[in-house]
Order: structure tokens, then sequence, then C-alpha cells
């Protein structure tokens, strides 16, 4: 965060992934999200980064092991990479009336 | 609370030890364009913008490989119909609840409690495994700004992941 110099930043110290929160807790996610939005209201200096005081765990041993070991990212497919096979099915129908199937991708987009 | 975890510094360990060359990370020096809020959040149009791979079903998912295209989101959408997919962080807790990395559900509610004074028509997603700087400097963040221009947002909120 603090290489890419933002004008205003929070920082959530959640394992990667879980930017915003914990899933299926709204109150701590509108929580974080309260607490951003005031911080970012507050700030006069640009690039100011404020720590959020939430703590993922008690024991913080998820630490340890985020980006150490085997390399776990997935293979980079150059084709679109759909969540389910009905997804696959309803993006390649392309219905034109569909109000939230655009900026569909070209896939030779570079 | 324990010391944030230098990603940076990890991820070029790791993968110096798997033998990659190192990578270039983006190091911005200069100070970034500041504009003071001009009016309270509780008056202002706020545009999200997410760079954790969500699409909505019907859309054509990212690809892995310096996908630089983006999608746009209703913010009126289902939470139901949105989808998540990336190479390079555990989806797993983002696909059973995509607000840990696409705070709809969060905004909406802010809206509604009037913390912001409005959630923007459009969010706008990328897939953020790019690993040319240039290429995300040159034609992804244009793209974004020019859109989020158009939508006269008076506060953009940048989820990274």
């Amino acid at each position: 965060m603090q290489a890419v110099y933002p004008p205003r930043a929070v920082f959530l110290d959640y394992p990667l992934g879980h930017t915003t929160g914990k899933p299926h807790e709204p109150d701590l996610q509108r929580d974080i999200l309260v607490q951003a939005l005031t911080h970012f209201a507050a700030f006069t200096e640009p690039g100011s980064i404020a720590t959020l005081p939430f703590q993922w765990s008690d024991d913080e041993t998820w630490k340890d092991t985020a980006q150490r070991g085997p390399d776990d990212r997935l293979p980079r497919y150059d084709t679109p990479q759909y969540q389910t096979e009905e997804d696959r099915r309803r993006a390649e129908a392309h219905d034109p009336s569909c109000a939230v199937c655009v900026d569909k991708a070209p896939l030779s987009a570079g | 609370m324990s010391e944030p975890v230098d990603y940076i510094e990890r991820i070029r360990e790791k993968y110096e030890t798997l033998r990659f060359s190192s990578y270039q990370w983006v190091v911005n020096e200069a100070p970034p364009a500041w504009q003071p809020l001009k009016k309270p959040l509780s008056a202002s149009r706020l545009g999200l913008i997410a760079s954790g791979g969500i699409y909505v079903t019907g859309q054509v998912a990212f690809h892995y490989k310096d996908d630089t295209s983006f999608r746009v989101i209703p913010t009126d959408v289902k939470t139901s119909d949105l989808r998540v997919t990336h190479f390079a962080y555990d989806f797993t807790d983002a696909r059973q609840d995509p607000n840990v990395v696409f705070p709809i559900d969060t905004l909406r509610r802010l809206q509604r409690d009037r913390v912001i004074g409005e959630l923007s028509e459009h969010a706008y997603t990328f897939m953020g495994g790019i690993y040319s700087a240039r290429r995300v400097r040159e034609k992804l963040a244009p793209q974004l700004t020019e859109r989020l221009l158009a939508d006269q947002v008076d506060v953009a909120l940048l989820v990274p992941v």
C-alpha cells in the first residue's frame, strides 16, 4: 500500500481475499466500511494510511504461512475461467437483451 | 496486534526460491493527486471499483493472463448472481459471500442508513492479477477513470485484493 501511494487508504490486517471483512458477517462488514469511510473523510494529507483495529483471530498464526510455501497460484489460463458451467453457458448464449451482460470482453482483447 | 505481513518481501523470497526471476513491483514516488472532499459523505455519490475478479453470471468471466478488461455491474445486482474468479488468491470465502471483496450489500445498507448519500448506479470490477503495470496505467486505469467521471461520482472506493 505504501508502495502504491494512493491518496487515501485504510489497511485491514486480514488474510488475502478478505479485504472488506469475513463472510456472512454483515455487521462486521458494516463496521469495517464505516470506519474506512470515516477515516477517508478525516484525512488531510495525501498518502494517508490508517490501520483499522480489527483482528482476524486471537492467534495470528495465519501470518506465519501467508505467501510461504509452494506456488499456490492457479495456472494463468488465457481463456475465461467461469465459476460454474452454467455461467459459461449463459455467457456464450449472450442474450442481447440481458442488462448485465455488458462489456463482454472479446477473447482476443489485450 | 502483530505486524502486517510484508507481502512484497515474502513474495520476492518465495519466487526466488522457486527460481523465478524477480518481479519489478511498482513503487510510486510522487505524492498522489489530492482532492479535498467537497461535501460530506452523507451527501456524496460513491463509486465502487474492485479488483478481486468479480463478475455477474451472464458476463464473460476473466481469464488469468494479463486480463485488462473490466466489467460493469449494476449496483442493484442480485448478490446471488455475483461470481468470483482469480488465480492469485483463495476465493473460497469470496464465493461464499462476495461482500468480502465486493461490499455491495454493505454499501447498499450504508446508503439506506445515509452514511453515504448515494451508491453510484454502476460498479466496476477487474481481475487485478495483471503483471504489466504499463497496461494498467495506459489502458485499464484511464478507462475506469473515464467511467467514474461519466457517472459523476464524488468519491471512488477501490477495494483491492
